[in-house]
């Protein structure tokens, strides 16, 4: 069982796919269609990397990630963002996003920082 | 747009209202002023003419009864014997004729039969026979008579003074010629202004006096009817005048007649005034016009001035509200085109907006679409479809469909970056990078229109600090206004950047068709455009203009019609920037 990673987007199929090909990599990958969804499964499983889209219907990226910092510092949270400004960027960052990249991100991109988030967790350093 | 109409009948109601605002007052003045004015003035002139008239009566009164009067004191103080001695007699007239040169002509002394008995004078008039003379008999009647002008035996204009007295029971006269020149001379100083003189007139109308100016016709049928109270009309009725057509205003006394006559299309002024207890009357008649030329000169010129200034009234009310319009329509004018750009602005806004959501809406399906080609190819590592024949071909097109997800992506990013919202806060920037972004998006219309872009950057160009929005505006007006003057000919358009002084200057050329002189002069005016009408807002440059000051730099253009156009930004470099 490999690291445990949720992966959290409106858009049903992006996650699915997503899930999988990260599962094809070793991981394990959960999905959660939504703000709230995402707050339960984050409390359930023990996912260290979240993948978070800015923009849902209902809690938006933002709220998930200032929610889970909070309740849980140590899980980090990569942000896909559609057209995210800078502004957003910039609040995103100072409440503790890991990464941040523009949608649609090439999967190299993503997976390269879900391992460097991975490298992060499994090192012990947050600890 | 409003109607041309709208502005000219405002010009016209505004000039209406100054024009009567300013008139009302002014006539009204002019027209109460000028009535009262005139008024007293004419009741001043009449006054005056009546005073001098007055004196004039009374010293002809005076006259006539002074020269009576020494006629009595003679006929008293001598007896009649020594009356009749011519040589006494002559005596007589030469101490009257010493006292009175001219006045005294001849004495006579006239008995009952109406013989001239003794006789002091130059006439051969001793032994004259008056039994006939109407004044002689006139004379018999009463103590002393003045006889009216005649020609008489002498032939020359005169009158008599006659005393009657009684010697012996038989009545005689004293009777003495007063020559007509020396009394004439009394009325003839009656003269005022071109045509103002008296004339005195016996009862029949008869004139006792030469006269300079011909009588008016209408005088002698106005003294006609004019008669005296003393002369047989009962006491206290005062003189009578019938009323005449042609009189225009008249007033009567006791002691004087006057008022205005019309006579062969003038307008005159009569004075009567009765003498010698109402046998004659003094008449003097002036012409209006002459009597108040003055008050008609002052007419004229407050005419000319009114005249004038009402000219002046008309012409200014003119300028101010043509001025005034002229005003309110630019106002208009420029408030619609304010109005056209909020909505031009709100287009583009709502435009930008949109082109974001589609970017946004557009990004999903790619970032699903790449994901489920990255997913079959990490499927086709795994599979035994390696085994099939067309797994490169596979591949192939899954890498091709990346590729394409991959150009969605940036097409996607370009459009957001533009619709991004204008950030005014200040940055560090490389300016370089913005000209990169611009041509980015300009490149594709580029293309399009055939013409070759050719960039010349200077690497080591300094950080320079502005909003990157408003930069960016900057570059993609004038790279437009470029591909603009090139038109679909095709052409080269080049972009340079290098540093000069404190500056970092940034060309841009096209071989356009340039801009002509008088265009150069407006080009950086507000709502200044030479684009077809809704195709340009004319904000273009003048944006441009307004951001590059406010940065602290400028904006020159080079231009040669028919060659191209060169514009040249400058940026001050930012101090703080190492």
């Amino acid at each position: 069982m490999g690291m445990e990673i949720l992966i959290v987007d409106d858009e049903v199929e992006f996650a699915e796919t997503f899930a999988e090909r990260l599962e094809l990599r070793g991981f394990t990958a959960h999905t959660a269609n939504s703000g709230e969804e995402a707050l339960r499964i984050v409390e359930e499983c023990a996912a260290k990397v979240m993948v978070l889209d800015l923009k849902m219907p209902g809690m938006d990226g933002l709220e998930v990630l200032r929610r889970v910092k909070k309740a849980h510092p140590l899980v980090q949270v990569i942000i896909l963002s559609g057209h995210g400004s800078e502004i957003d960027e910039a609040y995103g960052r100072s409440l503790g996003a890991f990464a941040w990249l523009r949608k649609p991100a090439d999967f190299g991109d993503i997976l390269e920082a879900v391992k460097r988030a991975e490298k992060l967790v499994t090192s012990g350093a947050l600890q | 747009m409003k109607q041309k109409h709208y502005y000219s009948s405002l010009t016209r109601n505004m000039t209406l209202i100054i024009i009567l605002v300013s008139f009302t007052p002014l006539i009204l003045l002019a027209a109460l002023m000028g009535y009262y004015f005139e008024t007293s003035y004419r009741g001043k002139v009449m006054e005056h003419l009546h005073e001098l008239v007055e004196k004039h009566q009374q010293h002809i009164n005076s006259f006539l009864d002074e020269k009576l009067s020494y006629i009595k004191v003679l006929a008293d103080s001598y007896t009649y014997e020594e009356l009749t001695d011519e040589a006494f007699l002559q005596n007589k007239l030469v101490i009257l004729q010493n006292a009175y040169s001219g006045v005294f002509v001849d004495l006579g002394v006239v008995n009952s039969t109406g013989v001239q008995i003794s006789y002091a004078g130059n006439l051969k008039l001793l032994n004259a026979d008056y039994s006939n003379a109407e004044w002689f008999r006139e004379a018999m009647k009463r103590d002393y008579y003045l006889t009216d002008v005649s020609l008489g035996l002498r032939r020359t204009p005169h009158f008599i003074i006659c005393v009657k007295k009684k010697h012996d029971g038989t009545e005689w006269l004293l009777r003495a010629t007063i020559d007509f020149v020396a009394f004439n001379s009394l009325v003839e100083e009656i003269h005022i202004g071109e045509t103002g003189s008296a004339l005195i007139v016996n009862g029949a109308g008869e004139l006792q006096t030469a006269t300079r100016t011909e009588l008016m016709s209408n005088m002698a049928g106005l003294l006609s009817r004019t008669s005296w109270a003393a002369n047989g009309a009962a006491p206290g009725t005062g003189p009578v005048v019938s009323s005449i057509a042609e009189v225009k205003t008249f007033s009567s006394g006791s002691n004087a007649v006057s008022g205005i006559v019309r006579s062969q299309n003038r307008n005159i002024i009569f004075i009567l005034m009765p003498l010698k207890s109402g046998d004659w009357t003094l008449a003097y008649q002036q012409d209006q016009d002459d009597a108040f030329s003055e008050i008609n000169h002052a007419r004229v010129i407050a005419m000319v001035i009114f005249i004038f200034g009402c000219l002046a009234i008309v012409l200014v009310a003119l300028l101010i509200s043509h001025r005034v319009v002229g005003q309110i329509e630019k106002a208009d004018l420029e408030k619609e085109m304010m109005n056209e750009q909020v909505i031009v602005a709100g287009k583009l806004a709502s435009i930008g907006e949109l082109a974001a959501g589609i970017a946004h809406e557009i990004t999903n399906p790619v970032a699903i679409m790449v994901e489920e080609a990255g997913w079959m190819e990490d499927l086709l590592d795994e599979e035994d479809l390696q085994k099939s024949q067309n797994v490169d071909e596979f591949r192939r097109s899954l890498k091709q469909i990346n590729l394409q997800g991959v150009r969605c992506k940036e097409i996607t990013h370009k459009l957001l970056s533009f619709a991004r919202k204008t950030d005014p806060l200040h940055h560090k920037i490389q300016v370089n990078d913005t000209i990169s972004e611009i041509l980015g998006i300009c490149e594709e219309r580029s293309k399009f229109e055939n013409i070759r872009i050719q960039t010349e950057l200077d690497e080591g160009l300094p950080l320079i600090s502005a909003s990157p929005s408003e930069l960016q505006q900057v570059f993609i007006n004038l790279v437009n206004n470029a591909i603009d003057a090139i038109g679909t000919g095709g052409g080269l358009l080049e972009i340079s950047s290098r540093v000069e002084g404190d500056s970092v200057v940034v060309d841009v050329s096209d071989t356009g068709h340039g801009i002509s002189k008088d265009v150069m002069a407006r080009m950086f005016d507000p709502f200044f455009t030479t684009k077809p009408v809704g195709k340009g807002t004319g904000l273009g440059l003048s944006i441009c203009y307004g951001i590059i000051k406010k940065l602290g730099g400028n904006l020159t253009v080079d231009s040669t019609v028919g060659l191209g156009t060169t514009f040249h930004v400058y940026i001050p470099i930012d101090a703080q920037t190492p």
